[in-house]
Formats: C-alpha cells, sequence, structure tokens
C-alpha cells in the first residue's frame, strides 16, 4: 500500500499529466483542419505525424500509467 | 498525388475508434500484438479510404508499441537486442511484403488482393493458431502448465554454431545465429505488411523455434511492432496517407488498454498469454473463411452469389472479428481479476499466517 505522500505525488503526477493530454487532444481537434493540411502534404512534412506521435505517447502515456496506478492497479511486485 | 477524402470527425466516431482502440490496446499489451487487425476495418467501416485506414494504424501502433515496450521492459520482460535485429530484418518483409500486395491488385484487381489477404490470414492463423492451440491444451493435459521449457526444435537452433553470425540474447540465455532470427524477422513483417499484425508469427516463432519464454517473446514482439510501426508510418506519411486526427483518437483509447494489459502479464500464468493468442488466431481464421467463397465468386472463380449472401457474409465476417477481440480481452481482465484476488490472499497469508 503506497503512503500518504506517495498518494499525493501519484495524484499529482495524474493532474499533471492529464491536464497535459487534455491540453494536446483539444489542440489536435481546434486545429484539426490545419493539421491535417500540414502533416498530409506528403514528401519531408512526414516528420510531423511522427513528431505529434511521439509526444502524444511521452505525454498520454504518462497520464494513462497514473490513471491506473491511482486506480490502485498495479504491477505485482 | 490524388486528392484524399478525410472523414469529418463527431463524437460518436470518436468513442468507437476510443474503445476499440482501448481493446486492441489491452490485447497488445498482453500478447504483444494482435489488436491492429480490427482497426483497419474499424475505420473503413466510417468511410475512411483503404489507404489512409492503413497508413493511420501503423501511426497509432508504432507510440502504442513504444510505451508497452517500457512499461514491459521495467518488469524484465524485453530483449532489446533481439527486438531491434527482429525488427530491422520485419521491415524487410514489410516492404517485399508490400511489393507483392502491389503485384497482386495489379494482376486481380482488388478483389483479387482481399482474396490473397483472406487465404493468408486462414492458412497462417490455421496453421500457427492450430499448433499454439494443441501446445496449450497438452501442457493442460500434462499439467504442465507452469512450466516453459525450450522444444525440440529451439533446443536443435540454440545447438547450431554458424561462426560469425552468434550474438548472445539474454532473454535465451545463450548464443544463436542471427541467420535464425533475420528469416524470422522477415517472415515477420511479410505478414504484417499482408494482415497487419505480423505478431501471429513473430510471438510464436520466438517461444517455438528460438527457445524464448511467452513473457519474454510477447514483450519483445512490441519492440518489433515499434520498428515496424515507425519504419511503415514513414512510408505512409511520406505520401501524405496519414490521418493523424484518427491515429492519435485510437491512440488515446490504445494507451490505456497497453498500460492494463502490461500490467495484467505480472499476475497470470505464462500458458495464458499462448491461450489467449490461439483462441483470438482461430477465431480470426473462421472469420476470414467466412468471406473466401464471396471473393471467390466475384472473381467468377465459384457460381455468382446473391448480393445478399455477400453481405450477410461480410458482415457476419466483421462481427465474428470484434468477437476475436472482444474474447481476448474477456479472457485478459478476467485472469487479472483472478491474478489480483489470489495475490492478494498470498499477501493476506504472508502478513498474518494464522488467518
Amino acid at each position: 500500500m503506497a503512503s500518504a505522500p506517495g498518494r499525493n505525488h501519484s495524484r499529482q503526477q495524474l493532474l499533471l499529466w492529464g491536464a497535459a493530454s487534455l491540453t494536446l487532444y483539444a489542440l489536435l481537434l481546434r486545429f484539426e483542419q490545419s493539421i491535417l493540411a500540414w502533416s498530409t502534404q506528403g514528401r519531408w512534412f512526414f516528420m510531423l505525424p511522427i513528431l505529434i506521435a511521439f509526444a502524444f505517447s511521452l505525454v498520454h502515456g504518462r497520464f494513462t500509467g497514473a490513471f491506473w496506478e491511482n486506480l490502485g492497479i498495479r504491477a505485482k511486485d | 498525388m490524388e486528392a484524399i477524402d478525410f472523414i469529418q470527425l463527431d463524437l460518436v466516431n470518436g468513442l468507437y475508434l476510443f474503445v476499440v482502440g482501448f481493446v486492441g490496446g489491452l490485447v497488445s499489451g498482453f500478447i504483444g500484438s494482435g489488436g491492429a487487425f480490427v482497426l483497419t476495418p474499424a475505420m473503413m467501416s466510417l468511410g475512411v479510404p483503404g489507404i489512409v485506414a492503413v497508413a493511420s494504424n501503423m501511426c497509432h501502433k508504432f507510440p502504442k508499441a513504444l510505451v508497452g515496450a517500457l512499461k514491459r521492459a521495467r518488469y524484465g520482460q524485453v530483449d532489446v537486442k533481439m527486438g531491434l535485429i527482429m525488427g530491422l530484418s520485419a521491415e524487410a518483409g514489410v516492404l517485399t511484403g508490400a511489393h507483392f500486395q502491389e503485384l497482386i491488385k495489379q494482376s486481380f484487381g482488388d478483389v483479387g488482393s482481399n482474396l490473397y489477404v483472406s487465404v493468408a490470414f486462414v492458412v497462417v492463423l490455421g496453421v500457427v493458431g492450430g499448433f499454439v492451440m494443441r501446445d496449450t491444451i497438452q501442457s493442460h493435459r500434462s499439467g504442465t502448465l507452469e512450466e516453459e521449457k525450450p522444444g525440440r526444435l529451439a533446443l536443435w537452433v540454440q545447438g547450431i554454431h554458424i561462426p560469425g553470425t552468434m550474438v548472445y540474447f539474454n532473454s535465451l540465455g545463450t548464443r544463436i545465429s542471427i541467420l535464425f532470427t533475420i528469416p524470422l524477422g522477415f517472415a515477420t513483417g511479410l505478414l504484417a505488411a499482408t494482415i497487419a499484425v505480423g505478431g501471429f508469427v513473430g510471438v510464436p516463432a520466438q517461444i517455438y523455434v528460438l527457445g524464448m519464454s511467452s513473457l519474454m517473446a510477447s514483450a519483445t514482439e512490441l519492440v518489433i511492432a515499434f520498428v515496424m510501426g515507425l519504419g511503415g508510418t514513414i512510408k505512409f506519411a511520406w505520401s501524405g496517407y496519414v490521418d493523424i486526427r484518427l491515429a492519435m483518437i485510437i491512440l488515446a483509447g490504445s494507451l490505456f488498454g497497453i498500460q492494463l494489459g502490461a500490467i495484467g502479464t505480472t499476475y497470470v500464468k505464462p500458458y495464458m498469454i499462448k491461450l489467449v493468442m490461439g483462441v483470438i488466431m482461430l477465431t480470426v481464421m473462421i472469420s476470414r473463411a467466412l468471406v473466401i467463397p464471396v471473393y471467390l465468386a466475384q472473381l467468377e472463380w465459384l457460381p455468382a452469389m446473391a448480393p445478399a449472401t455477400m453481405t450477410l457474409l461480410k458482415n457476419t465476417s466483421f462481427l465474428i472479428m470484434i468477437l476475436a477481440l472482444a474474447l481476448g480481452a474477456g479472457i485478459i481482465v478476467h485472469a487479472l481479476i483472478q491474478g489480483r484476488r489470489s495475490h492478494a490472499r498470498e499477501m493476506t497469508m504472508a502478513l498474518d499466517p494464522a488467518s
């Protein structure tokens, strides 16, 4: 069982990464047409979808990890 | 480049992709792959053009595999060296497989291409899935579900010494020739380019041919999927086919799923990985077998079929494919709940042996 400071830290992580993830998704949907237009130009613009995918995996990956952690669903030691 | 019709996204479409992504991620986190096969048809059912669906599926796959591989590496289940070596050879397999697909499409059109994919599904999943299920049932009958030892083929592979090609792999605890790993990686990529899930060959090959444990093989497959997915995304994005909105919405669901699937592997016995894989492979095989007569009739290699019958067979096939994923996810969630309960009981016993 995690200690109280550990739980607080874990909850902070959840809120921090959750807010960051929500921001990324809000931006993606708000500017979807421009992002789609830029990212489907082909050739060297191939880097745009790759960079977006890496950024989302970093931020949303941290958030989803913290999500299960806060629900008490952790790996067996 | 021709103009591409990108779909309008609404809440219902978004939720649908999120949920399918979650279930696919759950399965991938547990068995290393297997969630992607339903995503391409799922996107196409929303009106997404085929090539955009394939490209966007690929673009969600590599970040998902990255997160899953990092998570499972923390549990000590990943052999990075094996993953990179097989991943690079898988990349060559993907390019060759894509070339095959183009040749078939040029010669026999879309119907011929669909027939080729369906036959590949049925043959590969029937043979490999049947083998995996047989092994799981035999282990169950002989009461050796807990043990995982390299089989005769793996011991033979491990015993062969080819100078200049031997590499030590942590997951095997021995050196093997990369002349064995390269063709296996290539076959994984070839299958990935054909049916979108290379892991249906990659994971069993690592278990039965190289002698890895199910846990290590399924986790290492995530590294292979990352390498293949990244290469595939570059290829498709270079031509402008990736719909990043679709890819990121699927990723939103699949990262919840892959984390849960990865956690699940720490609670279950290794045979569960083979069981889930076997069940999914054989159910998908039935799904694809159903549509083969439709394509044969369209190519006029079988007598003509009524349009209503064709639609019925195609819809039933799609529903069975979703059922395959749901069955796999159901077994994983059930095993996770059972494993957590049993772990909680063990902890209670350890803390209070008198209880």
